[in-house]
Parts: C-alpha cells; sequence; structure tokens
C-alpha cells in the first residue's frame, strides 16, 4: 500500500482545496510547494472578483483545514523530481530545498533585526526589498521565516544564529530528497504571469509607469510594496488617470494563443481599486477587444458601466510610449471604429498580462501537455490529474470545482486499486 | 500521518488513557518566550492563574519546544491534567504542538503574544492588566467545557442525482465509481437532457477546434448498465424530509410512489431557454424565419443537418444574433455564458450544410473564455463564417421570407443591413429552478413565493411562503435550495463554490450557473465529493465545512424554551425545524455548528459542549473592571475567521493597540447573545465592540448570514440599553475584511474616544 493516497504538486489555491477535499473525504494527502509558503498566486492578489473580498479570508479557512486535518501534510520549498510507477502505486521522488530555519522558529522576528543583507522581495515583484532572513508575508503559513542562501553570507556573518533564542537557524541545513509512494499525483501548479517583455510595442520593461496587473495587485495590497497607495514606480505621484491595456500577450499567435479567462474580470476589479482610492476625480480606461464577463460577473461589468469615470473602448493598443518630461504614457489605439489612430495620455497604464501556465517551465515528469502547456489529464495516465490553471485558464471558483473533482478522481483511483 | 512531511496536525498522545470518571483538571501553562516573559510580569500571571481554579500553574520559557509540551504532557500523564489552558502564541499558530485528542482533552489558546505583549506596551500596568483579564477569559471558557460526546450513527451512504442531463449522469457514474450508490431522478420519460437531442456539440479536449458528436448515449448506457444506480423516469419527487445520511425522499414515478432513504443530494436539474416569445422586438412570433438557438439544434437534428426553415424552406445564409435577451435589464440581466459557443458551433452546422452556406454572427462581445479561444480561431479561419460587432436597431421580414437586420456601431462605424434567409436568436439559459413563467429579475428574495404578513411574539412579520418546486425539501425555511440572485442556487462564494446553505444537498452544472458542457461534468465531479465527504464526516459525528471535523452540536433545554421561533428562523442552514407550536427540533447532521441558534435564543437555552451563552458571559465576567475613570473596559466581541487573524496581523506588524479592550473570540458574531450585552454593560464595562465579517450583497462571513443576523439582533438592543438608562452607542459592530488589520488601531481609539463621550458607565463599581 502506497504511503499516500495523493500527492498534490503544488500549494496555491487549487492544490491546497485538492488536498483538503480529499482528506476530508477520508484520503491521506501531501501538498509539495516551491515557495515557502502556501496560498500561490492568489496570495499576492489585493482583491478577488466580484466580491471584491480578500483572498486570505479563503487561504485562512484552507490552512485552518490543513492544520486541524491529521490527514494533510505538506512540504514547502519541495519540488517533484521525477514520478515512475502507476496508478495505486506512484513512486514520487521530492527534493526539499533547505530552509535553513528548522521548525522550532517561533516567528518572533529578532532574527530580521540582526540581518545586514538586504534582497529583492520577488512576492512584491522586486519592488522593495527584505533582509536574507525574511517572512515570506504577514499571513504566510507556515508561519516560519526563510533564508535566502544566494545573498546570505552564512557562518561568516550568523548574526541571526547569534540572536535567536530557539536554536531555529541552521546556516548548514541541506538539500534532502525523500522519496513518497502515493495512490494518485494531482497537478495544481499553477501559472506564472507571462513575460509582458515580449510582448512587441508595449515596452513592458523600459517605461517605470507601465506595470503589470500583478503589479498592480501588490501595489494596491495594505501588505504591498507601497502599503496600498496606487502611486506612480517612477515618481510617487497618486495615479488619477490610468488605462487597462487588455489582452497583452494573450489571444496573440506570437505570444499566448489562448485567453486567459480571467483578465478582463481582474482589469474591470482593478478599475474599482483606483475608483476606491480616488472616488472624485480617478479615471480609468479600459481598452479591449472583447469585454468577457460570463454568468452573472456580468452584473459585476455593468457596475462599472455605470460609473461614468471608468470607460471602456474597444480596440486593441498598437504602441505605448513614455513622455520623458513627465513621466506619462501615451498609448495608441487602432481604433476600430473607423477613426484611424487615437493617441491618449495617461498616468500610469496597466498591462492584463495573461497566465501562462507553470508546467511550461516546470516540465511535470509525468503528465501530458497539450500544445500550451496546460495540463491535459484525459491523455495522460490513469491516476494523473490536473486542477487549476494548470489544467486550463480559469477563475478561482472554477479552479476549486476542478480540484474538488479531482479529489474524487483520487478516491476512483484508490477504490479500484483496493479492490484489486 | 507522513514520516517525511514537515508538518502535520499531528496529536499528542500521552500514554495514559484518562480514568473513567471524570472530573475536569485545569493546567495553566504560560509561556515566557516571544517577549511575553519580558514584557509581563509572569509570577502575577501564575497567580491570576491559581486564583481561578488552575489547579497546576507551570511558565515555560519555549513552550511549544519539544521540552514544554513535554512538560505538559507529564501533567497530563503524572497529574492527571485533562485541560489545558495554553497562554502562549495565536491559537492559529503552533496547533500541532498543542493538540491533544478532542474526545478526551480539553485545550483552549490564551494569546498573550500577538494580540497583548506585541501590541501593547511593555511592562505596563494596563498591558498586565489586559494579560490578566485575557488569562482569566481563557481559564473561563475552560471551566465551561465539557467532553465531547460526538453524535455517531449508523447512516445511509447512498447519493439521490436529481435531473438526468449531462451533469447528472456525470455525478451518478462519478459516484458509483467512488464506490456509492445512487439514485437517479428524471423528470422525463429518458435520459440525456439537452445534450442527447443535440446534433453535435462543443469540443471538450484540445486542441477545442472541432465539433463532434456527443459521448451522452455512452453514459446513459453505461448509467442503464450499473446495477448500482436505480434510474427512475418520469419522475417527480414529492417530498424531501431529514438530514444528511438519514434522508427520507419521497418520489413518484411512471404512477406508482416510493420512499426511498438517501444519504446526500446532488441538484442537477438543468436549464430550459428563455421564453423566446418575449423577444418579439427582436422578431420572434412576428417573422417566420427567426428561431432560438435551441430550435435551431432541433432543426438541424431533424433534418440530418439540413437548415430547413420553419415555413420548410432551406435555409443558406443564416444570421445569428448574440445576446438576444441577455445582458439586458428587461429579460436575462447575466450572460449566459455558452451561447457566443453555441453560435459558432451552430455557424458550423450551416457551413457543413452546403458548400455556399454562409453564417453572420452579430456580437456584443465574443466570450469564449480560456482554451476555447482556438474555436473561436477556427470559425475565424472558417470562410463561410462571418462575425460582426454591432448592436441592432431593427429587424423586419425581407423579401421570400427572409429577415434583415440592421445593425448600428459596428467596426466600419455606420449602420449596416444584414439580409439572411434565416435569424438565430441566442436566447438565454434560465435555471430549472425556477417556476415557468417567473421572471429572474422580479423574484422574491431567497426562495420563489408570495409575500405572507404573520402574526407573531415580535408582533407581525413579514415573509415570504415559498412554493414547493423540485427537492420540496420538509424544512422550516423553505422547501427548496435557497437562491441569491436570479433563481440560481449558489451561495456566491468564490473560494468555496460548493458551500451550500443546505447540508447535504450540493447544486451542480446550469441549475446553479450558466456553463458548458465540460464545465458542468467537472462541476458535477465537484458536487458528488462534497455529497460523498459529507457522508463520511456525518458517519463520524463531525461537521462539514467550515469547521470541519467540529463534534459537538447544539443541545437544547426543552423546558425554558418559549416557541418563540427565533433559532428557527435565524439559523442560516436551515438546521432547526419546529413543530406546530413552534418548539424547535434539531437536525445534527445539518448543521455547521456556526453558533447562531445559540445567540438567537432568548432563553441561553441552546448549548455545544464547548461554547455557551454561560460560558461567554463567564468570560465577560472574568474581566476585572477597575473603578478609575482611566481604566475604562471594552468588551471586544471578534469573529474567529477573519477579526481574530486580523488582529493577529496587527501583533506581527506590532501595531499599536489600545490597551482597554478585552477580545473573546467567537465562531461568527451571529452567535451574539443580546444577553451578553446587558450582562456585561450592567457589570460596569464601558461599551462592547463586535468585530465581524462583510454582510450584504459581497457577504464574506462564513456562515452566510451569521454577522447579518448579529446586527440585526443589535437593532434591537436599544431596548435593553435605554431600560439600563445607557446610550444605544455603546455597542457598536463594525466590519472588518482580513486584510484591513492596519485599520484596527484607529477603530479601536475611536470607540474608546466615543465612549469617553458619554462619561463613566454608571453601573461601574457596583
Amino acid at each position: 500500500m502506497a504511503d499516500k493516497d495523493v500527492i498534490v504538486v503544488g500549494g496555491g489555491i487549487s492544490g491546497t482545496t485538492a488536498a483538503v477535499e480529499a482528506a476530508e473525504a477520508g484520503l491521506e494527502a501531501v501538498i509539495v510547494e516551491k515557495n515557502p509558503y502556501l496560498g500561490g498566486r492568489v496570495s499576492q492578489l489585493f482583491r478577488y472578483f466580484p466580491k471584491l473580498c480578500p483572498p486570505y479570508c479563503g487561504l485562512e479557512i484552507n490552512f485552518r483545514r490543513i492544520r486541524n486535518n491529521p490527514k494533510v501534510s505538506y512540504h514547502t520549498q519541495a519540488v517533484v523530481e521525477s514520478v515512475s510507477g502507476a496508478a495505486g502505486d506512484f513512486k514520487v521522488s521530492i527534493r526539499k530545498n533547505p530552509r535553513y530555519v528548522n521548525e522550532k522558529c517561533t516567528s518572533c522576528g529578532e532574527c530580521v533585526k540582526v540581518c545586514p543583507v538586504e534582497r529583492d522581495n520577488e512576492y512584491n515583484f522586486g519592488l522593495d526589498k527584505t533582509r536574507a532572513i525574511y517572512l515570506p508575508h504577514e499571513l504566510a503559513f507556515p508561519m516560519r521565516y526563510v533564508i535566502d542562501m544566494s545573498v546570505c553570507k552564512g557562518s561568516a556573518c550568523a548574526e541571526c544564529v547569534k540572536v535567536c533564542k530557539y536554536g531555529a537557524i541552521d546556516l548548514e541545513m541541506q538539500p534532502e530528497t525523500v522519496e513518497v509512494s502515493a495512490g494518485n499525483v494531482v497537478y495544481a501548479t499553477g501559472w506564472n504571469p507571462y513575460d509582458a517583455s515580449k510582448i512587441e510595442n508595449l515596452n513592458a520593461d523600459t517605461i517605470p509607469n507601465v506595470v503589470t496587473n500583478m503589479v498592480m495587485e501588490r501595489m494596491a495590497a495594505p501588505n504591498g510594496p507601497t502599503k496600498g497607495a496606487i502611486v506612480r514606480p517612477s515618481d510617487g505621484k497618486e495615479v488619477k488617470k490610468i488605462a487597462f491595456a487588455q489582452c497583452a500577450g494573450s489571444r496573440d499567435r506570437n505570444n499566448l494563443e489562448y485567453c486567459s479567462a480571467v483578465c478582463c474580470m481582474a482589469s474591470l476589479k482593478q478599475a474599482t481599486y483606483i475608483r476606491e482610492k480616488y472616488p472624485e476625480d480617478a479615471e480609468a480606461t479600459i481598452f479591449y477587444i472583447d469585454l468577457r464577463a460570463p454568468g452573472k460577473y456580468e452584473d459585476f461589468l455593468r457596475k462599472l458601466q455605470e460609473d461614468e469615470k471608468v470607460t471602456m473602448r474597444k480596440g486593441k493598443v498598437a504602441k505605448i510610449e513614455e513622455d520623458s518630461a513627465t513621466g506619462d504614457v501615451i498609448v495608441t489605439l487602432e481604433d476600430v471604429f473607423g477613426s484611424g489612430k487615437v493617441e491618449e495620455r495617461f498616468d500610469m497604464v496597466v498591462l492584463a498580462t495573461g497566465m501562462e501556465p507553470a508546467a511550461v517551465s516546470d516540465k511535470p515528469a509525468s503528465a501530458v501537455l497539450e500544445k500550451n502547456g496546460f495540463i491535459d489529464a484525459g491523455a495522460s495516465a490513469d491516476g494523473i490529474h490536473a486542477a487549476g490553471v494548470a489544467r486550463r485558464p480559469s477563475d478561482v471558483a472554477e479552479s476549486v470545482q476542478g480540484a474538488t473533482g479531482a479529489a474524487l478522481k483520487c478516491m476512483q483511483t484508490v477504490r479500484e486499486v483496493s479492490n484489486v | 500521518m507522513s514520516d517525511t512531511a514537515e508538518e502535520t496536525a499531528a496529536e499528542q498522545t500521552p500514554a495514559e488513557e484518562p480514568k473513567e470518571e471524570y472530573k475536569q483538571k485545569i493546567g495553566a501553562y504560560i509561556c515566557t518566550g516571544c517577549d511575553i516573559g519580558d514584557s509581563l510580569d509572569i509570577e502575577a500571571l501564575e497567580k491570576a492563574a491559581a486564583a481561578r481554579k488552575a489547579e497546576v500553574v507551570k511558565t515555560h520559557e519555549f513552550l511549544c519546544s519539544h521540552e514544554g509540551v513535554e512538560m505538559i504532557n507529564s501533567d497530563i500523564n503524572n497529574e492527571g491534567v485533562n485541560t489545558m489552558v495554553i497562554a502562549a502564541c495565536s491559537m492559529r499558530v503552533n496547533t500541532d504542538a498543542f493538540s491533544w485528542d478532542p474526545l478526551h482533552y480539553i485545550t483552549e489558546r490564551v494569546n498573550l503574544r500577538e494580540q497583548v505583549v506585541w501590541t501593547h506596551e511593555p511592562n505596563n500596568e494596563n498591558t498586565q492588566m489586559m494579560a490578566e483579564d485575557q488569562l482569566r477569559i481563557g481559564l473561563a471558557r475552560a471551566a465551561k467545557t465539557s467532553r465531547l460526546e460526538p453524535a455517531v450513527t449508523d447512516l445511509t451512504r447512498s447519493v439521490l442525482v436529481v435531473g438526468g442531463g449531462v451533469t447528472g449522469l456525470n455525478t451518478a457514474l462519478e459516484s458509483v465509481a467512488a464506490g456509492y450508490d445512487v439514485i437517479l431522478v428524471e423528470k422525463e420519460g429518458q435520459l440525456g437532457g439537452w445534450a442527447a437531442r443535440m446534433r453535435k456539440v462543443l469540443p471538450t479536449t484540445p486542441p477545442f477546434t472541432d465539433i463532434g458528436p456527443s459521448d451522452v448515449s455512452n453514459k446513459i448506457e453505461a448509467v442503464n448498465a450499473s446495477d448500482r444506480i436505480n434510474v427512475l423516469l418520469n419522475a417527480e419527487i414529492t417530498s424531501t424530509e431529514g438530514e444528511p445520511g438519514q434522508y427520507k425522499v419521497t418520489v413518484s414515478s411512471n404512477g406508482s410512489e416510493e420512499t426511498l432513504d438517501v444519504g446526500a443530494i446532488v441538484l442537477a436539474a438543468g436549464w430550459r431557454p428563455y421564453e423566446a416569445e418575449k423577444l418579439e422586438h427582436l422578431g420572434y412570433g412576428r417573422i417566420g424565419s427567426v428561431v432560438t438557438n435551441t430550435q435551431m439544434e432541433e432543426i438541424v437534428a431533424a433534418n440530418d443537418g439540413r437548415i430547413v426553415r420553419p415555413d420548410g424552406k432551406t435555409a443558406k445564409k443564416v444570421a445569428f444574433l448574440q445576446c438576444a435577451g441577455q445582458r439586458d435589464a428587461e429579460h436575462l440581466p447575466y450572460c449566459s455564458s455558452v451561447c457566443c459557443l453555441t453560435s459558432l458551433k451552430q455557424a458550423v452546422y450551416v457551413t457543413e450544410s452546403d458548400k455556399d452556406a454562409e453564417a453572420y454572427i452579430i456580437y456584443k462581445d465574443m466570450r469564449t473564455p480560456g482554451l476555447y479561444e482556438s474555436f473561436y480561431e477556427a470559425a475565424q479561419n472558417n470562410p463561410g463564417v462571418m462575425l460582426t460587432k454591432g448592436e441592432v436597431v431593427s429587424i423586419e421580414e425581407s423579401g421570400d421570407g427572409g429577415v434583415a437586420v440592421t445593425i448600428d456601431n459596428t467596426m466600419l462605424g455606420e449602420k449596416v443591413v444584414f439580409e439572411a434567409d434565416m435569424l438565430v436568436l441566442a436566447a438565454g439559459m434560465v435555471t430549472n429552478m425556477l417556476p415557468e413563467g417567473k421572471i429572474v429579475n422580479d423574484l422574491t428574495p431567497d426562495y420563489v413565493g408570495e409575500w405572507k404578513e404573520t402574526e407573531t411574539q415580535d408582533g407581525i412579520i413579514k415573509e415570504v411562503i415559498a412554493d414547493p418546486h423540485i427537492l420540496k425539501l420538509k424544512y422550516r425555511q423553505g422547501p427548496e435550495m435557497p437562491y441569491l440572485s436570479y433563481g440560481f442556487p449558489d451561495s456566491h462564494f468564490v473560494c468555496f463554490p460548493y458551500e451550500t446553505r443546505r447540508t447535504g444537498i450540493y447544486a451542480a452544472g446550469t441549475v446553479r450557473a450558466p456553463m458548458t458542457s465540460m464545465q458542468s461534468e467537472a462541476d458535477a465531479g465537484g458536487a458528488a465529493l462534497k455529497a460523498i465527504q459529507c457522508l463520511e464526516l456525518a458517519a463520524q459525528g463531525k461537521s462539514v465545512h467550515p469547521r470541519v471535523g467540529d463534534m459537538t452540536f447544539p443541545e437544547i433545554n426543552y423546558t425554558n424554551c418559549t416557541q418563540c421561533r427565533r433559532c428557527t428562523v435565524e439559523c442560516p442552514f436551515g438546521t432547526l425545524d419546529e413543530d406546530e407550536k413552534g418548539t424547535p427540533k434539531t437536525n445534527t447532521y445539518r448543521c455547521r455548528r456556526c453558533g447562531v441558534c445559540m445567540g438567537a435564543c432568548p432563553q441561553k437555552i441552546i448549548s455545544f459542549k464547548d461554547y455557551s451563552v454561560p460560558m461567554i458571559a463567564d468570560a465577560m465576567k472574568s474581566v476585572n473592571v477597575p473603578e478609575e475613570d482611566d481604566k475604562p473596559r471594552i468588551i471586544c466581541l471578534i469573529c474567529e475567521n477573519d477579526a481574530y487573524p486580523s488582529l493577529d496581523i496587527a501583533g506581527i506588524n506590532r501595531l499599536q493597540l489600545n490597551p482597554f479592550y478585552r477580545f473573546i473570540n467567537l465562531r461568527c458574531l451571529g452567535g451574539t447573545n443580546l444577553v451578553w450585552i446587558a450582562d456585561s454593560l450592567s457589570a460596569g464595562v464601558e461599551g462592547i465592540m463586535l468585530i465581524g465579517c462583510k454582510h450584504g450583497d459581497d457577504y464574506q462571513c462564513h456562515f452566510i448570514k451569521g454577522s447579518e443576523m448579529c446586527s440585526e439582533r443589535l437593532g434591537k438592543v436599544q431596548e435593553t440599553l435605554s431600560r439600563l438608562m445607557l446610550e444605544a452607542e455603546r455597542v457598536k459592530q463594525v466590519q472588518l475584511s482580513i486584510n484591513e488589520w492596519d485599520q484596527l488601531p484607529q477603530m479601536l481609539d475611536d470607540f474608546a474616544e466615543e465612549l469617553k463621550g458619554f462619561g463613566p458607565n454608571p453601573f461601574k463599581g457596583f
């Protein structure tokens, strides 16, 4: 009999859901997460559409479900290196990268006070710094510090080791590989924001006041690099006139051929961020090809359409340039309504960059990918499942549905195997 | 449990089983690590604990360490301690360290770290007083907790699936494959629903470019072949009684009626087309060659793929009008999600019917999300399919029985007239939860029904008398699953789409929201898992989401019940039924353990083993109220789901908070009993703040209506307070999201300042 019924690769909203749903139905599940914390992409979001509620509200419940259930365990900073065997008895090799902080850590924070080294904070897309020893963020689960050894001075410094009363820091910690057998593998490896610098004409990497939608989420978040202020990266000026360029990379033969399914709703949501910050005078313009607000999301779109300070213009952004004197961003639009090219000036432009499946770079060992890099579970071996954006572009609700369904598939495999 | 994982929720298992005869013995364990020892007078804390029934009081500099936990285990094994009050960090951390088998031990956490020393000035008199009060609160809670006696019983482990379309068939097959018996009820004489009537269906596998025959017939065959699926056709449910694991569902099928034992229910009743008769402005009923998309399916299915107009002529040039009566306040305000894809599919029918045939699709926004973009692209590459954005100006009959569609706001910037042999209206989907004739944007709240005024102890109450339609639940609160908007029985959760207000009953597929067959199949799997999970948890006497695993349940002391019906009305999950006199009857397995009933009861007779009105009252009483005016006391009831973590984060960020508040966490603010308000104000506290989740349309309350119920109840507190000659403003409920911790310092200071304005509570010192 396998050690586990389910190995879930990825501990974001889909992965944690698949694991807790399986465990609450009686299966033994283990999550393998590459970050030092669970929660994945959604933990970086300020709010969800359409309820404008904080993702941590739901994540917190899922973490409680994990904490209270002996049938779910997890590894952080861990990656699956290989998968062999078959449904019912996969042999999975997991590489656990060292955290350099052990389970004795109480998250008291004394170590940070003495750490002399700074690093770019990737959680906030490099917009601020942390020390080499850091807590990924205030709601991080597990609530435990981690050391970035690529910048840490190691035993030559060891200030943190000296100050830690609990013996929690081990600068000599080594990577280890653990072998786990499992009945099923659920890939919930999620997505990465598409690299906007690959999109010609949008100058995402050269104009400071052109940001991606994920950066916008961090800026709006109270625990983000600007503590929730929506200001221009170039000069800290309040952003009063903002544009959203939809399908930045998506629905584009040269970039992502598919529609990322969430960016229209995400931009509509982000328009509410700025309207809420500066209700008197902030203006938002959304440049779109098709506004995709399926089902009841239409209600959300309608609410934005009723706001006279939010403008929706059909048309593809042809060019984005900087006015270097002011830092303003000039957007040129191919106006589809026959009036030729139109130019408009903004304080800041948000690129609605799409979701690229993490499988494109992770190259999961045992799953079959379709041409865009999404996992085709139907074409993969029995016992291999996919959930969330690893499976197809989807919003949170649909990801969670799929993850719950994946838990059922795992249950079926376990039953089939035990009946043999 | 994993031997490899870095952390599990492993329970500590001391060597000895507790003695047969149960007597509570409380041990208080104070951690002095993480600034606690440096910020507080620990000896004074120990004395405070000993003064409040803690028979063993110990401190440890690193309580969550192996040695610290072993110290406690040793007291459990050698001293007979069975109730551990852990005065250390937040209950959100070190759960694995401080976890003992809940069937034998009681564990209470007192948050001295995040909520006291990290948020208040160290070695300050006020901080010390707060710490002592918080410790006493924890001891009071522990003392009022009794040992668990889970309700475990034999359950029926079968799933009733209502509806035999794509969603229902998949739910049935998926449940059987997981090892559960299924009863499948279908109102029609055959299985398959809409999919069985379609010539071809949308692609469901990569590369998502080509339409093909539906596999629904294979599914029907598999369902019919399974000896674990009892299929009832021409069937109607006449009543559903009971609770998860113990439903009695009466079904009338083919003239006979039987009552079936059912464990859980998946509602997959599907959709029906919007009434096309209402789309006369778009030519329907006015022009013979205007049909709907569902009629188009019937036409191609009946004519072997040929496009035959109602007048019998073959159509070669077919126009499609998207959003017909959708995204339209007058008709369906929502988008039906699948009509763009359906029209693209039907456009392929057109081009396949004749090499010269042409399809024109007129749209507002083409909505082909995700990988279906490939399907849209395939249509764009199809020379017979033309797509144009535009808005309809008029639709008129043209020569030879055809139709002329005038559109504006096109991409050409001018009005365009399309002439076609036939016009297909992409009409939308209505959930079958609505009886025929009901209008989606004009519904009574929660249930379809009629308003009625009823006379009660509380005066005249206006409520909806709901009409039974599909499940015909014998529930006090209503005969169907409640809806939030447009009739969709959806809880509107983002993170928990299977959250349901009727435990054990899960909606899936198009009855719940417009969706494609591919999404419906996935939804079927999710709903089946939730149904199965509910049964497995109920069999162990455990709650389902969000208090998963909670083994307590409401116990009612009937001798003092006045049959006021407040509990049965307010329960967000329809747990409580009532007899004709109004006496509540619990249905344990429907319960989600939120405690709203406990808060609702003016007689204080609803309790859980570890949560009760006297417990929280005692916790409040354990707060010392000094006579000095510069030491006001404010009770702060906090929701443990969002407000509690929010306070923790304030601590992690070392935000400084007003030291006069005393925090008491509740499962949900909905558990707030008004007696607490009167009790604590008459004991001299200056005011009461309640911090809960946001309510309203975009509610964040994990018990759906808990925080709203609390707010409604507080609306009536004025009466109590005026009897005490106190200002109503001394009680304030605020809404806080989990990520709004940065607002806490101001929020607490502002209320403390407001209270100052009223002067000291005249009850102080009595």
